[in-house]
C-alpha cells in the first residue's frame, strides 16, 4: 500500500466538468418525444385548460422507462419493522411513491414519472409537427411597435454609462504594444515603465438601436350556444376546443385577444369565468351570437388592423325559423373572418333529438369555414388538426389572387 | 461545532486511520481521494462513479432525477462514494465537516479492503478499471461521431443492450464452457459408461448428440450470445453489445455484496473512529453521522444497517457464543475475528445471511415478509418460529442477482427459422408482463427473428411472443407439440 493520494478542489474543473450535459439533453429530447406521441391524451386533460401560460403542468411521461426484465406483483419484499409489525398489517399504498422498495429495487413503478414543463412549452410541442399553414397575414393587419432598444455594435462616441471598458481596455493594450513595437528604442531605455494613457481613440461606446417589430394583431371569438341543451360534457369538449384554438393563436401572433359570447335566444358577450360555467336555459337562436360577434368586430375588431379567428360550439340544436337568419350571419362572418368554424357536438349516447346544424351548413360556400362534429374527448385533436387545414387550403387557394 | 478543514488536515487523519487500519489487520491498495463539490458528485453518481463512461441519455435521466430529488431534499448525496480500481478512488464533498471526513475516510479504506480481498472482485482487473471505461466510452464516443453510424443506430443498440444487461450467468466463480467443451462434454454424456464386463454384455449402442443445436446448453449470457450468433450484426453492433456485457459484469460483484460491502465498510469505521481518540465534539458528530447511516429503514432493508448487524452477530457468535449456539454447532473454533476476516473473503449477500442471518437476530431486527394485495403492501410473514425461514427465504430471492429474473436461451434456431426460443425460470415469481413485452421487443431488435418466451402467468404456463407483427401471448402452450414441430 503506496501513499493515499488526495487530490484537492479545484474550481475551474468544477466548472468544466457538466459532463452529463450532453445526456441531460438527449433525455429532455427523448421526453418531448414522448409527449408529443401522447399528446391527444394530455390535450384532453382537463387541468390544462383555461390556464396561465406560465401555470406548470404535470404530464405523465411514457416511453421513456428503461425496460428490463423484472418482477411482477406477486414477489414479495421483506423489510424491517419498528418491533412490534403483525402479520396482515397494511405497511403502505399500492401506486404511492414514496411506498417501500425492496432491497434489490426489482420493484418497477418507480420508473413512472410525471414531468414538469409550462403550458407555454407544451403549446411548442404540440404546434411544432404540425404542418402550421402560413397564416394570411395582410400587411395592413400589422402594425409598427417600438418595443425596446437593443444592442447593436460599438460606437467611439456616446454617454458614460455605456462605455464598455473591457473593449476600452483592450484597445489600449493594442495601441500600447504597437507603439512600443515601432519606437522600442526610445521608450525603454531607462527600464522603467512609462505611462500610458488612455486616448480618445481607446474609447468604445455600445450602440443601442431601438428595435421596431411588427405587432401582428389577432382576436378569437368564441362563440358557444348556453341552452339548456347544453351539459356540462358538451361544454367541456367545446371549452377543450377553445383552448387549442386559444393557444395556437397565441403563438402566431403577438397581440392576441379573446372574446367570449354565450347565447341562447339572446347572445350576450361574458368574461372567460362565466363563459365556461355559467349554464342558461331555453331555446336557441345561433344567429343571435354570430349577430353579436359581427357587432363586436365592428366595434373594437376593424378587420383592416385584425386577424379574426371564429367558432362557434353549439349541440345544433338551432330553433327552425332561425336557421336562415343564422346561415346570412354566418355567411357575413366569412366575409370578416381569416378563419370561422362550427363545431357541433354531440357525445355518443347522448340521445339522437333535435336535428343537426351540418346539414344546413353544408350549403354555405366559403373556404375559410370549416363544420365539424366532435364527438368525444379523443375527437378534439384530430379535429382541430383538420380544422388549421383548411386555412392552409384556403391561403394556397387565396394566392393566385 | 463543525470545524472548518484545509488539506493537510485530511493528511493528517488519513494517516492516522492508516495505522489503525494496518492494525487492525484490513489489507487494502492503495488509495486516492478527490474533493469535490455537490454537483460533481451528482455528475459522478450519475456516471456509477466513473471519471469516464460513455454517454448515454439514461445517465442523464438519472443525473435529473438525482439532481430534484436533492434539490429538494428528498434525499441527501451520499457522504462518499468509492468505486473498485487500483488505486482504489473515492470522492469526498467539499461541504463536508472535518469529522465527516474523517468517518468517510475510515468507511473508504472498509470498501478498499472488502474489494480487495473478497473473492467475487478477483476477476475485475481493478488496475484496469478507470483506463477501460474511457477507452469503452472513446469507442463508443467515435461510433456516435462516425456519420455512417450516428448516435440514433448507436442508442438504438445501447436501449436494447441496456436491457439486458442484467441477464448473464451469475457464477462467475465456474468456468463457462465454450461451445467446443459443450460439445464435448455432449458426447461424452451420450457415451455409454463403462462396463468392466462389456466382453459378456451385449454391446450398448450409444446414440448420437445433436451437436447442431444452438445453445447446446441453456445460455444465461444473451448479450454474448446475440453478439456471436447473430450474423446480421456489425462489428461496432457487436462491439457495443460487448461494452454493456463488460461493464454490468464489472458491476454484478458489487450488486452481489452490497450488504455485506456496506456493512463491513460501517463495522470498520466504527472500530477505527472509537480507536482514534478523537476530541467530544468530533465524537459527538460521529455518533450521530454514525447512527444516522446505520439506522433501519422503516418497511425497507437498509444494507448498512443488515450489514452492520449481522456482521456483530458473526462476531458475537464465535466470542460469546450462548449455551444453546454451543449445543448445536459445538465450540468455536476460531476467534471472532477470524471468522469475520474469513467469510469477507469467501461469501457474498447471499450465502452470507443465508449462514449467519439467524432465527433469533431477524427478530432482533423485527423483519418481515410483505407482498402486494390489491392496493395495499400487507404484511404475509414475521420472523416467529413458525415463518422465519419464509421471511428468510424471501429475503434471499432480494438480494444481489436473486432479484433478476433467469431467463435462459433454449433453442436459437427454433422450429428451424432462427427464431429464439427462451425459457423464464420460474420461481413463483411472476414477470411484469409490460416490462416483458417491451423487452422481447429489445431482445426482437438485436436478433432480428421472432422471439418466444415461456414463462408462467398466475399459475398457467404461457407462450409470449415478439415479431414483427408485435407483442402476442399464447395461452397454455403444448410442449409435446412444440418438441414434435422440431423434427
Amino acid at each position: 500500500m503506496t501513499d493515499t493520494i488526495f487530490r484537492p478542489y479545484s474550481e475551474s474543473d468544477a466548472l468544466r466538468s457538466d459532463r452529463s450535459a450532453s445526456d441531460r439533453v438527449r433525455h429532455r429530447q427523448k421526453v418531448r418525444e414522448a409527449i408529443r406521441e401522447n399528446i391527444a391524451d394530455i390535450v384532453a386533460e382537463e387541468s390544462i385548460i383555461g390556464q396561465s401560460q406560465d401555470k406548470v403542468i404535470k404530464v405523465p411521461i411514457r416511453g421513456i422507462k428503461e425496460y428490463r426484465f423484472v418482477f411482477g406483483d406477486n414477489s414479495s419484499q421483506v423489510g424491517t419493522g419498528d418491533g412490534d409489525t403483525q402479520p396482515g398489517q397494511v405497511i403502505g399504498q399500492a401506486g404511492d411513491k414514496s411506498g417501500p422498495g425492496g432491497v434489490g429495487g426489482n420493484q418497477p413503478g418507480m420508473d413512472y414519472y410525471e414531468t414538469e414543463i409550462t403550458l407555454e412549452e407544451l403549446s411548442d410541442i404540440m404546434f411544432e409537427d404540425l404542418e402550421l399553414p402560413d397564416m394570411e397575414r395582410k400587411k395592413l393587419r400589422e402594425i409598427p411597435v417600438e418595443n425596446a432598444r437593443k444592442r447593436k455594435g460599438f460606437r467611439r462616441v456616446g454617454v458614460r454609462v455605456h462605455l464598455d471598458m473591457k473593449r476600452t481596455a483592450i484597445s489600449r493594450i493594442k495601441r500600447r504594444i504597437a507603439s512600443h513595437a515601432t519606437r522600442a528604442s526610445s521608450t525603454l531605455q531607462d527600464g522603467e515603465e512609462k505611462r500610458f494613457p488612455f486616448h480618445r481613440d481607446d474609447l468604445n461606446y455600445r450602440r443601442l438601436v431601438t428595435d421596431v417589430r411588427m405587432q401582428s394583431n389577432a382576436v378569437v371569438i368564441c362563440i358557444m350556444d348556453t341552452s339548456g341543451s347544453m351539459d356540462t360534457m358538451k361544454k367541456y369538449l367545446a371549452r377543450s376546443f377553445f383552448f387549442l384554438l386559444h393557444q395556437f393563436v397565441r403563438t402566431r401572433y403577438s397581440n392576441v385577444e379573446v372574446v367570449f359570447i354565450s347565447h341562447h335566444t339572446q347572445a350576450r358577450e361574458v368574461s372567460e369565468e362565466e363563459f365556461f360555467t355559467k349554464g342558461d336555459s331555453g331555446g336557441t337562436m345561433i344567429s343571435s351570437g354570430y349577430n353579436k360577434a359581427l357587432e363586436v368586430i365592428e366595434q373594437r375588431y376593424h378587420p383592416s388592423l385584425w386577424n379574426i379567428y371564429a367558432f362557434h360550439c353549439s349541440d345544433g340544436d338551432n330553433w327552425e325559423q332561425d336557421n336562415a337568419a343564422a346561415m346570412k350571419s354566418a355567411s357575413d362572418l366569412c366575409e370578416l373572418c381569416n378563419l370561422f368554424g362550427y363545431g357541433e357536438i354531440k357525445p355518443l349516447n347522448s340521445g339522437d333529438y333535435g336535428e343537426s346544424m351540418l346539414h344546413l351548413f353544408e350549403n354555405l360556400r366559403a373556404s375559410n369555414f370549416h363544420a365539424l362534429m366532435i364527438e368525444n374527448k379523443e375527437d378534439i385533436w384530430p379535429s382541430f388538426k383538420a380544422f388549421l387545414s383548411r386555412e392552409r387550403e384556403t391561403s394556397v387557394a387565396r394566392e393566385p389572387l | 461545532m463543525t470545524r472548518s478543514w484545509c488539506m493537510k488536515d485530511l493528511e493528517h487523519w488519513d494517516a492516522r486511520i492508516r495505522e489503525k487500519v494496518e492494525e487492525f489487520g484490513l489489507t487494502c491498495c492503495s488509495q486516492e481521494f478527490e474533493v469535490c463539490d455537490h454537483e460533481q458528485m451528482l455528475g459522478y453518481m450519475a456516471y456509477h462513479g466513473m471519471p469516464a463512461h460513455y454517454p448515454h441519455w439514461s445517465y442523464g435521466k438519472s443525473y435529473e432525477k438525482l439532481k430534484t430529488l436533492y434539490d429538494y431534499g428528498v434525499s441527501g448525496l451520499p457522504y462518499e462514494m468509492v468505486i473498485n480500481a487500483n488505486p482504489s478512488l473515492a470522492y469526498l464533498m467539499r461541504g463536508n465537516s472535518l469529522c465527516l471526513q474523517v468517518l468517510t475516510i475510515a468507511h473508504v479504506y472498509g470498501h478498499n479492503d472488502f474489494f480487495h480481498n473478497n473473492f467475487m472482485f478477483r476477476s475485475t482487473r481493478p488496475e484496469l478499471t478507470i483506463g477501460n471505461f474511457k477507452l469503452r466510452a472513446d469507442r463508443i464516443r467515435s461510433y456516435v461521431e462516425n456519420p455512417a453510424i450516428g448516435l440514433n443506430a448507436v442508442e438504438q443498440i445501447l436501449d436494447a443492450a441496456h436491457a439486458l444487461s442484467m441477464q448473464c450467468r451469475r457464477h462467475s466463480a465456474i468456468r463457462k464452457l465454450s461451445h467446443r467443451d459443450q460439445q464435448k462434454r455432449a458426447e461424452d454424456a451420450a457415451l455409454p459408461p463403462h462396463d468392466p464386463f462389456h466382453k459378456i454384455h451385449k454391446t450398448q449402442t450409444c446414440t448420437a448428440p445433436d451437436l447442431k443445436r444452438l445453445p447446446l446448453e441453456p445460455e444465461e449470457d444473451l448479450l454474448l450470445f446475440i453478439a456471436e450468433y447473430n450474423p446480421y450484426l456489425t462489428e461496432w453492433q457487436k462491439d457495443l453489445l460487448h461494452i454493456v456485457h463488460e461493464e454490468a459484469q464489472y458491476f454484478m460483484p458489487q450488486i452481489e455484496t452490497k450488504i455485506m460491502n456496506e456493512g463491513w465498510a460501517s463495522f470498520w469505521h466504527h472500530r477505527i473512529m472509537n480507536s482514534l481518540d478523537l476530541p467530544e465534539d468530533m465524537h459527538i458528530e460521529f455518533l450521530v453521522h454514525h447512527n444516522q447511516v446505520i439506522r433501519p429503514h422503516q418497511g425497507e432493508i437498509n444494507p448498512y444497517h443488515l450489514g452492520f448487524s449481522v456482521w456483530h452477530d458473526i462476531l458475537r457468535q464465535y466470542d460469546s457464543p450462548s449455551a444453546a449456539e454451543i449445543n448445536h454447532h459445538g465450540t468455536p473454533d476460531k476467534s471472532g475475528l477470524q471468522k469475520i476476516f474469513e467469510v469477507r473473503e469467501t461469501d457474498r449477500d447471499s450465502s452470507f445471511l443465508r449462514r449467519f442471518l439467524g432465527e433469533q437476530l431477524m427478530r432482533d431486527l423485527d423483519m418481515f415478509a410483505y407482498q402486494r394485495q390489491q392496493n395495499e403492501y400487507v404484511v404475509t410473514a414475521v420472523a416467529d418460529e413458525e415463518h422465519w425461514d419464509n421471511v428468510k427465504n424471501s429475503l434471499l430471492k432480494n438480494v444481489g442477482m436473486a432479484a433478476q429474473p433467469v431467463i435462459r436461451i433454449l433453442d436459437a434456431d427454433f422450429s428451424l427459422n432462427r427464431e429464439m426460443l427462451l425459457e423464464h425460470e420460474h420461481d413463483g415469481r411472476d414477470l411484469h408482463l409490460e416490462y416483458v413485452e417491451k423487452t422481447l421487443a429489445y431482445i426482437y431488435r438485436l436478433w432480428g427473428r421472432k422471439v418466444l418466451l415461456r414463462t408462467m402467468l398466475g399459475g398457467r404456463s404461457r407462450q409470449l411472443t415478439y415479431d414483427e407483427a408485435g407483442f402476442g401471448q399464447d395461452d397454455s402452450h403444448n410442449p409435446s407439440e412444440q418438441a414434435a414441430s422440431r423434427t
